[in-house]
């Protein structure tokens, strides 16, 4: 059976069928080839989604206080606790933390509990810190939070601008198709702009590495010579802007000169003028930007500047043409759309405005409206800590692992009344704080829709029965919401029934003023919604084909309709380097894991490509901090420290170094990011500015390092230093440690091994500190430990691959220890010469190649039988038959 | 034809070492050249008085003025420039021109004229003395007319592979080394169970038990060990053996088809053959050991464990650590009684408690014995025109039970009997093999360690495997292998060269293979 979804990653949002095969009770994963956003494409993680189903890990049954609990128990436990609390300190001491990896459907129902019957706007997303600059820039510049163009523009345009996005490991599929484009027209022209020399340079004509925080002077700059050079759309500005004025001379001044710019940017003039005349030569190009833009704490600036050259130049709203956010998350839009964030309301409508509020509250016929914004992901967090918000509710999401400053967050939440988290997932670091646990439906399980970075409302839709306890976040929240005396809001049965309630509000008192109008979805049938084909919104009628493009008639969704053009001053990152804290962090994703892990860390396939958390630095750099390449060290900034592998890639520009963002306390020891980020956040988008911490590195001296290979994943490791990386029936555990390397004790401890006829396999040489040791099992291998005074342990590869075996034979056991064949597989036979360790094969074998005829022509090259003689009978014996 | 001085290069000058000398064999006579300052000195290498060649490894020095050189064994002075013995001028050597040119070293000399063939006699026609003799009989002009006394009535066999024979899985036919024609055919004069009874060192002479006698020029005595008997009693009394010779692995068979329960006392390599081997002639055999675990010379005693378990899958049974006070019986054994009054019913003991080197003989002569005789590096007696090799002898104050030093001794002390002497025997490192069939078994130098050693130790309990390589300095002092021998070899070749083995160390204990890859 062969069920259409979408992948539950990055907000490319592509098309996933799951082939079920019930008789094997897999799950194949392939890509939808009639999906448009990726024409079958899937990238490693889309690809390798099949090994993360199943219950392993997964959060299957309520708990209060760490006791399992009847799902009635725990649902009343919050809705009193939320309304024991609302009663004593007012709605706003309750917040919700939600994700953009919620369904639109769960999303709306999040939304419409706070906003219109808790009546606070204490609602925010891990959305904020991932797009929220680009959604204040959109609505600063267009007034409403408009993607104007759709990724079939990537193609079709003639430049495309990467800027702070590394496509190829974030957004693989776009990537794809992309580079598939320039393969055909090789006249395409791709610029990036990053700091960092990623692998999304491979097919660059042009790299910018710009000094980290630095776009708006390019940008800006670029303005000021686009304006300078007559690369202006005098009839649109005309008459579709307005503010060009001040934005010019803002720019101007701040980037009116080449050299200016290059030297703010640390770039020279000649790469400089390169990009700007590139720029302003191709008239369709396609400015695309991910996080290096909008984590920020200038990121609503940035985007303003990189829209303001768009504007200035007419390049929106046509083909091939336009800003394009690329969002990182799978419902980030859908979010956006159903107005899950403290600063919106709903439906794209504007908190502020009292008649959208009081549309709003018509439309749901709630008791209250939300009348102000509420506190944004880090402000409430802030808010926790200081005692003000008494109770949360965090969805599908890790904020302990993902929020700047995240000691602070784990320090929040344990001080905080009550924490609900509803996951999919036991055994992260946020449920860890949690007062109740609620099981959440998983991939695969939901049911629902979720829109992409090109406004694609695609179905992600069951393939699985619902797994323990599990129920959609939607249902969770209707069950509390009807516990807490608001029956009549949240009386769905199904996620249809939201969705065409959610589609309802969106042209609801829509007089075309609001472009996010999926009117046309209002009254779709349930066979209709499950069989829904990926669209593109606005869909304002019923039967409409969906919207490719928006502002391509250049009336904007500001109330005169003109575009502004927003001046951007800029500034720079809040922290500076100094002295004390000599580098400056720069955070991001990897190819090959998702956010904090907890669903991609379950994919063996995922974790081979980087299975470590690391630092990357300059080589330089790397020297001056004393530490280098496969070494730990230490980072350090003002607000937490965490403990990585040292690399000295050849990616990083000096001064800067970079760490991944998902490993956490569950797959690492000590390799929380978000420890170390500075909470700064963007005045007007409220993002933290995750790409530009000051920092310093240091080594992280240890006694001795090693690895644990485990069928059997472990309960507790005594080690200084973990990293856990999920194999194919196995778990592997990177170690490091100080004072005496462990021997046998430690590992039987690991290992659990309790029993003195365990079949355990070990070599020690205790006096440089090595061990190692291997449990089997019915001659299967059960787990192995080795440790070692140095790095230059033996490959995890060969080892691993015995995992595989039903049974490990005599020539792999000789080799186990070794961690790689000894060579032992050639069997030399039965012993002959045992003084010198001839076997009869070897015998033969030399005997018959070389056509030996007495003893002394054995000896002589074998020196078998040379000395006590033994088995000189036998080799006679054996020249004999050899001879007849 | 008149033998006339002729000059003769030598060596260069350059492979002299200041006051030192070295051996040439010029024209079939050894000179002894030495060098002292720029100076180069030749004379007869032959000590009259030790009658052996040796001068050209003695001392250089000088009397009062005169340089000389002092014999290595008797240390009797010889001038360098004259030849005269300082000490005893009837003694005196001759002492031959010599000159350096283009930095060679030319000696005027005098062809050796043949002299009349000598006489060695060797006593023991086991496998020391035989390798002996198997060697001289391969270097060309060896000078001797040889006669052999052996006490056993067979031709030498492989003594080591009594144990298989006792197991019936070979023939005697097929531990034979050499046949009787082997004797024959190479002239070797062979007295068979006639064991020498006498040496009289001034006459020179051996006289055999029946009282054949023999002249020699050199004696050999090879006279290997003996059992030790414990002096407990009952000792004497019928089915009560020990496993030394062809006798007692007849006598063992015999009582194998006739009786049932044997007792081995001894847990040695020894010991353990012989009882495996009687289990394998349907007997029930107990192995009683003084100490906790078996083979306490040659292994560790974890490998110890593994061997004794593995040997208690055969069907042997074990009582240890047991002291044996008595054996029982009257007319035939009938039990064996222990320290803690324990008794096991045996109607076989075998006594494998080890072995005791036969210095009878040796003692009798007057030769100096210790534990062994004694003997130097060139397996040269207290008397110089005596050697002795094998289990028999003491040297740097270490006695061997096993093959390989033995054939080391037997190559060294044949290169000094044929005059061609230069080898030295430095002693061996020992390393020791189990025969005993599926039982791969081995155990090198120092397998224990002591202070400031290390050790790299394997194990596999279900395979049966354990490995222990003792280093010191990065370099290989000892290996015990169980179960898995095969680098055996190459662990004994990585110990005798002393290289250091710091980069493969944690390659080492899988083997050559996997090292050499590196």
């Amino acid at each position: 059976m062969n069920i259409r979804t979408t992948c539950p990653y990055c907000g490319v949002g592509c098309g996933v069928i799951a082939q079920a095969d019930t008789d094997r009770g897999t799950i194949k994963i392939s890509g939808d080839t009639a999906h448009p956003s990726n024409y079958g494409r899937l990238c490693s993680k889309g690809s390798a989604l099949g090994q993360t189903l199943g219950t392993d890990g997964r959060l299957l049954h309520p708990e209060i206080n760490g006791q399992r609990v009847s799902m009635d128990a725990a649902l009343s436990h919050v809705a009193a606790g939320f309304k024991r609390i609302i009663a004593e300190h007012g709605p706003d001491a309750v917040a919700l933390y939600v994700s953009g990896q919620l369904l639109t459907e769960d999303y709306y129902v999040a939304n419409k509990l706070m906003k219109g019957f808790i009546g606070t706007a204490n609602i925010d997303t891990n959305s904020r810190l991932c797009m929220s600059s680009a959604v204040a820039g959109h609505k600063r510049a267009f007034g409403e939070d408009v993607v104007p163009v759709c990724y079939e523009d990537l193609e079709l345009a003639d430049l495309i601008v990467l800027v702070g996005s590394n496509t190829a490991w974030c957004h693989p599929v776009l990537f794809q198709r992309i580079a598939q484009a320039k393969q055909q027209r090789p006249e395409m022209k791709i610029v990036v702009v990053d700091p960092r020399r990623t692998m999304t340079c491979e097919i660059a004509d042009l790299h910018l590495p710009v000094r980290s925080g630095s776009d708006v002077w390019l940008f800006n700059g670029l303005l000021a010579y686009l304006h300078e050079h007559g690369h202006i759309a005098n009839d649109f500005v005309a008459s579709h802007t307005e503010g060009f004025d001040e934005a010019l001379r803002i720019a101007r001044d701040s980037a009116g000169d080449l050299k200016q710019v290059a030297s703010a940017c640390g770039i020279d003039t000649e790469r400089l003028l390169r990009f700007y005349r590139m720029f302003a030569d191709h008239p369709r190009v396609i400015t695309a930007f991910s996080m290096g833009v909008n984590q920020s704490s200038a990121g609503t600036d940035k985007v303003n500047s990189i829209i303001n050259c768009h504007l200035l130049t007419g390049r929106i709203g046509q083909p091939g043409a336009g800003p394009f956010s690329i969002t990182g998350q799978p419902n980030a839009m859908g979010g956006r759309e159903v107005g899950g964030l403290a600063n919106m309301l709903a439906a794209h409508m504007d908190i502020e405005d009292a008649s959208h509020r009081e549309l709003v509250q018509t439309f749901w016929r709630s008791p209250r409206i939300a009348e102000r914004g509420g506190l944004k992901a880090v402000d409430l967090f802030d808010a926790i800590h200081a005692g003000k918000v008494k109770a949360v509710w965090i969805m599908a999401t890790n904020p302990v692992v993902s929020l700047p400053d995240a000691d602070k967050v784990k320090e929040a939440l344990r001080r905080c009344e009550l924490v609900v988290v509803s996951d999919c997932f036991s055994g992260t670091d946020t449920n860890a704080l949690a007062h109740v646990l609620l099981p959440a439906a998983g991939w695969g399980e939901k049911d629902g829709t979720v829109t992409n970075s090109e406004r694609r409302i695609s179905r992600q839709r069951a393939f699985q029965p619902l797994s323990g306890e599990a129920r959609p976040d939607w249902w969770l929240m209707c069950e509390v919401a009807r516990r807490m005396g608001f029956d009549d809001g949240f009386n769905y049965d199904n996620a249809h029934e939201i969705f065409l309630e959610h589609a309802a509000l969106s042209t609801f008192g829509n007089d075309g003023g609001r472009a996010f109008d999926i009117g046309g979805l209002a009254k779709i049938t349930s066979t209709e919604y499950d069989d829904l084909a990926p669209i593109q919104w606005p869909v304002p009628e019923r039967n409409h084909p969906g919207t490719p493009r928006l502002l391509e008639s250049g009336r904007f969704y500001r109330r005169n309709h003109r575009a502004r053009f927003v001046p951007t001053a800029p500034r720079a990152p809040a922290h500076k380097a100094d002295a004390e804290f000599p580098w400056i962090l720069n955070t991001g994703r990897i190819r090959d894991q998702w956010h904090t892990m907890s669903r991609t860390g379950r994919a063996p396939q995922l974790s081979s490509h980087l299975p470590e958390p690391y630092i990357d630095m300059h080589a330089q750099d790397a020297l001056l901090s004393a530490v280098s390449d496969g070494q730990l060290a230490r980072v350090e900034t003002q607000w937490g420290a965490l403990v990585a592998r040292v690399k000295t890639s050849g990616e990083m520009p000096r001064g800067s170094i970079f760490v991944p963002i998902h490993w956490n306390g569950a797959f690492a020891s000590d390799a929380r990011v978000g420890a170390l980020v500075n909470p700064v956040v963007d005045p007007v988008s409220g993002e933290p500015e995750f790409k530009h911490t000051p920092a310093r590195v240091m080594p992280f001296p240890v006694n001795w390092h090693g690895f644990i290979l485990t069928r059997t994943p472990l309960a507790t490791l005594d080690a200084t230093w973990w990293t856990a990386i999920q194999g194919v029936q196995f778990m592997r555990y990177e170690i490091a440690g100080r004072g005496r390397p462990p021997s046998v004790e430690w590992a039987h401890q690991a290992l659990q091994v309790n029993h003195a006829d365990a079949d355990w396999v070990e070599f020690s040489d205790p006096a440089c500190g090595l061990y190692r040791g291997a449990l089997l099992v019915d001659e299967r291998i059960e787990g192995c430990v080795f440790i070692s005074p140095r790095t230059d342990l033996p490959s995890r590869t060969w080892l691993s691959n015995l995992f595989a075996k039903k049974r490990i034979g005599n020539a792999d056991r000789a080799s186990l220890l070794n961690g790689g064949p000894t060579g032992a597989s050639e069997d030399p036979g039965p012993m002959v010469c045992s003084c010198f360790g001839v076997g009869r094969n070897t015998l033969c074998k030399a005997i018959a190649q070389n056509q030996w005829k007495t003893p002394q022509d054995v000896g002589v090259k074998l020196k078998a039988g040379t000395n006590c003689g033994s088995c000189l009978p036998e080799i006679k014996t054996l020249l004999k038959q050899s001879l007849g | 034809m008149k033998h006339t001085h002729t000059w003769s290069s030598a060596c260069s000058f350059d492979d002299l070492l200041p006051d030192s000398g070295v051996a040439a064999l010029i024209d079939g006579r050894q000179i002894a050249i030495f060098r002292v300052g720029d100076a180069i000195y030749a004379l007869d290498n032959y000590d009259p008085h030790s009658e052996a060649n040796v001068l050209s490894r003695g001392l250089v020095g000088d009397l009062n003025g005169e340089p000389v050189v002092a014999s290595p064994v008797y240390k009797h002075h010889f001038n360098l420039a004259t030849g005269r013995c300082v000490e005893d001028a009837d003694y005196s050597v001759r002492a031959w021109p010599t000159r350096v040119t283009d930095g060679k070293i030319w000696i005027k000399s005098q062809p050796l004229r043949k002299t009349s063939r000598r006489k060695l006699v060797v006593v023991g026609n086991g496998m020391a003395g035989m390798k002996v003799v198997e060697e001289l009989l391969g270097i060309s002009g060896q000078p001797y007319d040889i006669t052999v006394f052996g006490a056993e009535p067979v031709p030498n066999y492989n003594r080591i592979l009594l144990s298989p024979m006792l197991a019936g899985e070979k023939q005697f036919d097929d531990i034979v080394l050499n046949p009787i024609e082997w004797y024959r055919d190479n002239g070797v004069t062979l007295h068979l169970g006639d064991p020498a009874v006498a040496i009289d060192r001034i006459r020179r002479r051996v006289r055999s038990q029946n009282g054949t006698e023999a002249e020699y020029d050199r004696l050999l005595i090879a006279t290997g060990s003996n059992p030790i008997i414990l002096p407990v009693p009952g000792k004497d009394l019928p089915g009560v053996v020990t496993f030394r010779d062809l006798q007692d692995v007849n006598t063992m068979l015999e009582a194998a088809r006739t009786h049932k329960k044997a007792v081995v006392i001894g847990g040695g390599l020894l010991g353990l053959e012989a009882a495996n081997a009687l289990l394998k002639q349907g007997m029930q055999v107990t192995v009683v050991h003084l100490l906790e675990t078996l083979m306490e010379r040659q292994l560790d005693p974890v490998a110890a464990q593994l061997l004794k378990q593995s040997l208690e899958k055969r069907g042997l049974q074990f009582h240890m650590p047991a002291k044996t006070t008595a054996i029982l019986g009257t007319d035939r054994v009938r039990g064996v009684q222990f320290a803690d009054e324990t008794i096991i019913e045996a109607d076989l003991v075998v006594m494998a408690a080890g072995i005791r080197p036969n210095t009878d003989l040796a003692r009798a002569a007057g030769l100096r014995c210790d534990r062994g005789v004694l003997v130097n590096d060139t397996m040269q007696t207290f008397d110089p025109c005596v050697y002795a090799v094998g289990e028999c002898v003491q040297h740097r104050n270490n006695t061997y039970g096993l093959v390989a030093p033995l054939y080391e001794q037997a190559s060294v002390c044949a290169t000094h009997l044929s005059e061609h002497g230069v080898g030295r025997y430095r002693g061996s490192m020992l390393s020791t093999h189990l025969k005993v069939t599926g039982i791969d078994l081995f155990s090198a130098g120092d397998f224990l360690g002591g202070p400031g050693s290390e050790a790299l130790v394997l194990r596999d309990a279900k395979r049966g495997i354990y490995k222990r390589i003792v280093l010191e300095d990065n370099k290989v002092r000892g290996a015990v292998l169980y179960g898995d021998t095969r680098d055996g070899a190459w662990y004994c070749e990585l110990m005798n060269e002393g290289r250091d083995v710091g980069a493969l160390r944690d390659k080492l204990i899988f083997g050559e293979a996997v090292a050499r890859r590196q």
